[in-house]
């Protein structure tokens, strides 16, 4: 590079070529170094799938389903957290869903635009961030103790329907801000009114954004564990739960049992239990990819 | 609207024109219910800041009649569930620390190049498939990688290979399977920006004869800088704000270290030790767990605020 010399190997035209091989071959290699750095965490997802799946499926079968917890790893179940998940989950839709979407369509649809709006869009996305155990922090104080609604079902739906109620918001914001200005506008020049536009205009053009987003935050909430357990749902359950006000366990809290007990024979149980989370977590982002896929319209 | 000069008896039906159109806001009595329960339902979130901060503020104010501030800030040791009981929050922030460092440096490197591969290298039908399956790390829940980074991670990888050098609960683990759950974000945020670097800059490059690998490091990176620093502060107030992995596989030992071979503990860790046993309403250890809630609110804060304020500078600059 710097040898100046006029003999042949070492000429500046020498130099130059070699110089110019070099770096084509780096970048050439470059390629393949960042194709590793791509895979190498696809890898690890791939290396987690084979460890659960040889650890935990021996235990997969209907015994493992339908027996309550226990103290015997090869007795316990999955009935009460599945159930307790199923109570939570339901619940948190129900409070959470018509909130966010009313937020959304307020934000983009009828909230005068000034600095009290920037507000409430900068307050959203900032909740979007606040960690998990801080929603359980919140929801012990006001919720458990406060309401006096103690460690029960009602209490976690609460808690978990603030928790996704930001990333909901955002995910409807978007899926309204999509649809073509020219539909909202066409239905306000016929003479309907904001809410007859959004309603038979702008809402079912935006249904299969708000519906993936509304998936999407389901499965979050279905593997939530941090919080839950703040507000004490850590705890041993075996009946079937009935009313919103008992006291519950979930899917995930009852995976961190078995994963901290020193005895190897649950690590067989938290595997298979994992697998039950994965199968349901993932099949909710399925059907959320093909909501997004199937029924968008305009795009 | 019509021009002054049309007269005055167009100015009067102009009045009366607005005078129906204001009525007609009332023409159906449910639109202003409606919008009236939109409104409300758009001060929910506020008030679940505002009940945030209350709860974390009132919970905090208590802590501190009992714990002089000057403890809270200037004793190193946090002991507070046995005799002689210490609270000095910096045990608890260096082990937070610790597993930022060490995830970083596992998943900045890798993150960065995933992303580089994606926006540089990658032809349209790879990069169809690749980007997705990245985002979907960032699906799995978390107490699955804490599952993952105590029985594989530590006891099936690092054990058999550091022996006795590493705890049983270690941070290595907890930020190595960290790392992994940071990975989509940084290389998703980051593909954004780069993907955004205008395409002159790139083609002006390759004109002067550069490689693709000259490109992507000395034109593309340095323009998408502050996508890229967006992205790493989002992954640190992920990594601050995670709860199970640390939980399980870091330990409960509070530990002024930043050596990743210790059993530590992090602040979100505390707090979910103190969750899993009954504090009782009332005692110094319920207490604190607003006390270091509210040191953890305002670092993830802090962290989130930055990454806004980087990810409009990449914005307004290219778009």
């Amino acid at each position: 590079m710097t040898a100046v010399r006029p003999e042949a190997p070492g000429s500046d035209r020498y130099q130059g070529a070699r110089e110019r091989s070099r770096r084509n071959t780096l970048s050439a290699a470059s390629r393949w170094f960042f194709l590793t750095a791509a895979a190498l965490a696809l890898l690890v997802l791939a290396v987690l799938a084979y460890d659960t799946i040889s650890q935990g499926a021996g235990r997969l079968n209907l015994q493992f389903f339908t027996s309550y917890p226990s103290r015997f790893a090869d007795q316990a179940g999955l009935r009460s957290s599945l159930i307790g998940s199923g109570w939570v989950l339901a619940l948190t839709v129900v409070m959470a869903v018509p909130i966010a979407v009313g937020t959304a369509i307020w934000i983009e649809e009828f909230a005068p635009d000034n600095w009290f709006l920037t507000v409430i869009k900068l307050n959203l996305a900032n909740l979007a961030g606040v960690p998990s155990i801080i929603y359980g922090v919140l929801g012990l104080a006001v919720f458990v103790r406060f309401a006096g609604m103690g460690p029960s079902i009602l209490a976690g739906s609460l808690t978990l329907a603030l928790m996704i109620l930001p990333m909901t918001v955002i995910a409807a914001q978007e899926a309204i801000r999509q649809v073509p200005s020219g539909i909202r506008d066409g239905a306000l020049a016929l003479g309907a009114t904001r809410w007859q536009a959004v309603r038979g205009q702008i809402l079912p053009v935006a249904l299969p954004g708000i519906v993936t987003g509304v998936i999407l935050a389901i499965a979050r909430a279905a593997g939530e564990t941090a919080s839950l357990i703040m507000i004490g749902a850590f705890t041993f359950i075996a009946f079937d739960n009935s009313r919103i006000t008992d006291d519950f366990t979930t899917l995930p809290i009852q995976i961190y049992n078995w994963t901290t007990r020193p005895q190897e024979a649950f690590r067989a149980n938290a595997a298979a239990a994992i697998i039950v989370l994965m199968v349901i977590v993932l099949a909710f982002n399925l059907i959320a990819t093909i909501v997004r896929n199937r029924f968008r319209r305009f795009r | 609207m019509r021009a002054p000069t049309e007269g005055s008896a167009a100015l009067a039906t102009d009045t009366a024109m607005a005078d129906r159109l204001r009525r007609r806001r009332f023409r159906h009595p449910t639109e202003a219910v409606i919008k009236a329960l939109l409104t409300a339902s758009g001060f929910v979130s506020l008030a679940a800041t505002a009940l945030i901060l209350l709860v974390l503020f009132e919970g905090t104010l208590t802590f501190f009649q009992d714990v002089p501030l000057a403890d809270f800030f200037l004793q190193t040791r946090w002991q507070p569930l046995f005799e002689p009981v210490s609270f000095g929050i910096w045990e608890l922030v260096a082990g937070t620390a610790n597993v930022v460092l060490w995830s970083l440096v596992v998943a900045v490197p890798f993150g960065l190049g995933a992303a580089i591969y994606l926006s540089e290298y990658a032809n349209p039908s790879v990069r169809r498939v690749l980007k997705p399956l990245l985002e979907a790390l960032a699906g799995v829940p978390t107490v699955v990688y804490a599952y993952f980074a105590l029985t594989f991670i530590t006891l099936d990888v690092l054990r058999p290979l550091l022996g006795d050098n590493i705890s049983i609960f270690n941070s290595l683990g907890a930020s190595i399977v960290m790392a992994v759950m940071i990975l989509p974000t940084i290389a998703s945020i980051s593909e954004d920006a780069m993907t955004n670097v205008p395409r002159e800059l790139r083609e002006g490059a390759y004109a002067l004869g550069a490689t693709r690998l000259e490109v992507a490091l000395r034109i593309v990176v340095p323009a998408a800088l502050s996508g890229i620093i967006a992205s790493i502060l989002l992954a640190i107030a992920r990594v601050v704000g995670e709860t199970m992995i640390v939980a399980v596989a870091a330990g409960s030992t509070p530990n002024l270290t930043l050596s990743p071979l210790e059993s530590i503990q992090t602040m979100t860790g505390y707090m979910l030790q103190i969750g899993l046993g009954d504090a009782e309403r009332g005692t110094i250890k319920y207490e604190s767990l607003f006390a270091v809630g509210a040191m953890l609110f305002m670092l993830t804060l802090v962290f989130n605020l930055g990454a806004h304020l980087f990810v409009r500078r990449f914005q307004e600059r290219y778009e």
